[in-house]
């Protein structure tokens, strides 16, 4: 394969800056959300869990047009956010990110909540015995024990980030340069007579992507469980 | 000095247990489900009770009366869970100075190398507790307690998941600490030798309830509670201190208030505080010296108590010098002899009758 032609960069940018502020943006809430969900009984509990999973049963599409509904210049969100700091994220590369952090949400927490629930609850008693609060013994005790999970989850919706199509192209269309990700020109070329090859070569990107993402998941994981000393007993 | 007194509910099991003791270890003892760790749960504040009141010393951790239930962070209580419970993410240096780095300095009173010292921990504060043996970790989990700095420390079967070799290795570990720092220490356990080898005071728990409280001879030694405390040899327990070492025979001359004891060597240096528990029916009577005979230990002793119980048994309890020594014998050589209170009689105690289970370091 030649070397990538400058709107092929152009694409691969744009969806890596797209799925990494998905990322970023969701991993803290996705931390809490799943330790809420790991940790503590409320009322409610099966319906916040059912909402958390929901993009991952629903048509993406109907995502996206719920984000248009609500993030568009008239939406009630939207217009909100536009009115008081200024921000528009309708068909925008910000509005990508925010489809795809939600499409990608239940993976993450998920991965989180599973790690979380994996770690033995008494040592965070054991923790608070030693005069730990609270919120010492979660950043001290249950974060790092639960970083295979966190690592895992934010691989994981990375790459499920760079894959978004049908909510993102919903909510913010498909703008070359604006909102036009790997998935979306993938579409485009597939969409003109003679576009396959440029098809071809994105998808193989899109593939080692991938690959790439999930490689790196597994060797971060094994690599903290060395570093723990868990494999030498 | 702790004071507890308190009414929970845990599922179908309901505790309300009420004690107090001053003394340096109370032993918290009872069969499983006696509802020992549900008593020191919640004096952690890891429960929380119905109703009631914990005191340690004088400060109230929980008064139901009062709305007063600390969380656990602000109890000053050292817990050592039985199976350790060390933190696999940092090595035995971090897991030793958890609590400690959340003390101030006004509140630390125990230092970090002393307790590394009187542990042993030096050779492996690098390594992750994931490479240490069931006994190396728990000695890291006493030490991480300690450094939290606590007013007490509570013990829930630290020896359970121990072989026995790493029984008495702790028992030796745990028995310098008290001499070492003065804090109260609360320990449970269903094991009679660990108990009468531990503690001063004993609390004796079944379904929920405390039966009895008081001195070990005298809570274990009670026929009344013989279903919970099991067969418990009746004895006495001497505080002692070590005075010279034999080593052409291989003895250690043991001195306490009443006089001196022989005993098989022992690995305690000169001086130290020992406890040497003594099975009343090791213990024989004479009403005059004897001469020529094999028994090193002949204490002089006045009778204080005779026991007569069912059956042919009479245990005798004698006031020698300030301490108190059990003597089980027939009731037939209890009459031959004449034992009366008042009486002035010689206890034989065979040296080879104490072991290293019922010798050790108090």
């Amino acid at each position: 394969m030649s070397g990538l032609s400058a709107d092929e960069i152009g694409i691969l940018a744009l969806s890596l800056r797209v799925a990494a502020l998905s990322v970023i943006c969701s991993l803290p809430l996705a931390v809490l959300v799943a330790y809420g969900l790991a940790r503590f009984s409320f009322p409610g509990k099966t319906l916040a869990d059912a909402i958390v999973h929901l993009p991952l049963v629903l048509p993406p599409v109907v995502v996206g047009f719920a984000l248009l509904v609500l993030f568009g210049k008239r939406g009630p969100i939207g217009s909100a956010l536009d009115e008081w700091f200024g921000i528009v994220i309708a068909f925008r590369w910000t509005g990508a990110a925010l489809a795809s952090a939600i499409m990608a949400f239940p993976l993450m927490v998920r991965a989180i909540r599973l790690s979380i629930e994996s770690i033995d609850q008494r040592l965070e008693v054991a923790a608070r015995t030693l005069g730990g609060s609270r919120l010492w013994v979660f950043a001290s005790i249950t974060l790092p024990l639960a970083l295979p999970g966190i690592i895992t989850g934010t691989l994981l919706s990375f790459a499920r980030g760079l894959g978004e199509f049908g909510a993102t192209i919903t909510f913010v269309s498909n703008i070359p340069g604006e909102t036009q990700t790997l998935p979306l020109a993938i579409y485009t070329f597939t969409q003109v007579p003679g576009g396959e090859s440029q098809a071809l070569r994105l998808s193989i990107i899109a593939v080692l992507l991938s690959i790439a993402a999930l490689a790196a998941s597994e060797w971060l994981t094994r690599r903290y469980k060395r570093m723990q000393g868990d494999d030498r007993r | 000095m702790i004071d507890v007194d308190i009414e929970q509910r845990l599922g179908a099991f309901h505790l309300a247990v009420k004690f107090a003791a001053e003394s340096p270890i109370l032993g918290l003892f009872g069969r499983s489900g006696a509802g020992k760790s549900s008593v020191i749960n919640a004096i952690s504040g890891i429960t929380k009770p119905l109703r009631g009141h914990i005191r340690i010393n004088d400060v109230y951790l929980f008064d139901s009366g009062r709305g007063i239930d600390l969380p656990p962070e602000q109890r000053r209580v050292g817990y050592v869970f039985q199976d350790a419970l060390l933190f696999p993410h940092m090595d035995v240096k971090s897991n030793l100075l958890y609590g400690q780095r959340l003390r101030t300095w006004r509140e630390r009173f125990i230092d970090e190398a002393r307790v590394v010292e009187l542990l042993g921990l030096e050779s492996f504060l690098q390594r992750r507790p994931g490479t240490l043996s069931g006994g190396e970790r728990q000695r890291v989990a006493i030490g991480r307690a300690l450094l939290a700095q606590p007013h007490i420390l509570l013990m829930d079967e630290p020896l359970a998941a121990l072989d026995i070799p790493r029984k008495a290795e702790i028992l030796d570990y745990i028995e310098r600490l008290r001499d070492a720092v003065q804090i109260p220490i609360v320990y449970v356990s269903h094991s009679v030798t660990e108990i009468t080898r531990l503690a001063d005071t004993v609390a004796l728990l079944a379904d929920g309830k405390c039966l009895a409280v008081g001195g070990v001879e005298e809570v274990m030694g009670r026929t009344d509670l013989r279903p919970q405390t099991g067969r418990y040899e009746a004895g006495s327990l001497i505080e002692a201190h070590v005075l010279t070492h034999d080593s052409a025979d291989d003895l250690t001359t043991l001195a306490f208030e009443g006089g001196q004891l022989t005993v098989p060597r022992l690995e305690a240096a000169v001086g130290e505080r020992v406890r040497a528990r003594i099975r009343a029916r090791d213990v024989s009577l004479a009403t005059r010296r004897p001469t020529d005979i094999s028994i090193l230990n002949v204490l002089a002793g006045r009778v204080a108590v005779v026991h007569a119980q069912r059956g042919p048994i009479v245990d005798v309890q004698l006031a020698v010098g300030g301490a108190t020594l059990t003597a089980r014998i027939t009731r037939r050589s209890s009459q031959q002899l004449g034992i009366h209170v008042g009486q002035e009689v010689y206890a034989l105690i065979k040296a080879v009758s104490f072991d290293h289970r019922s010798v050790g370091y108090a």
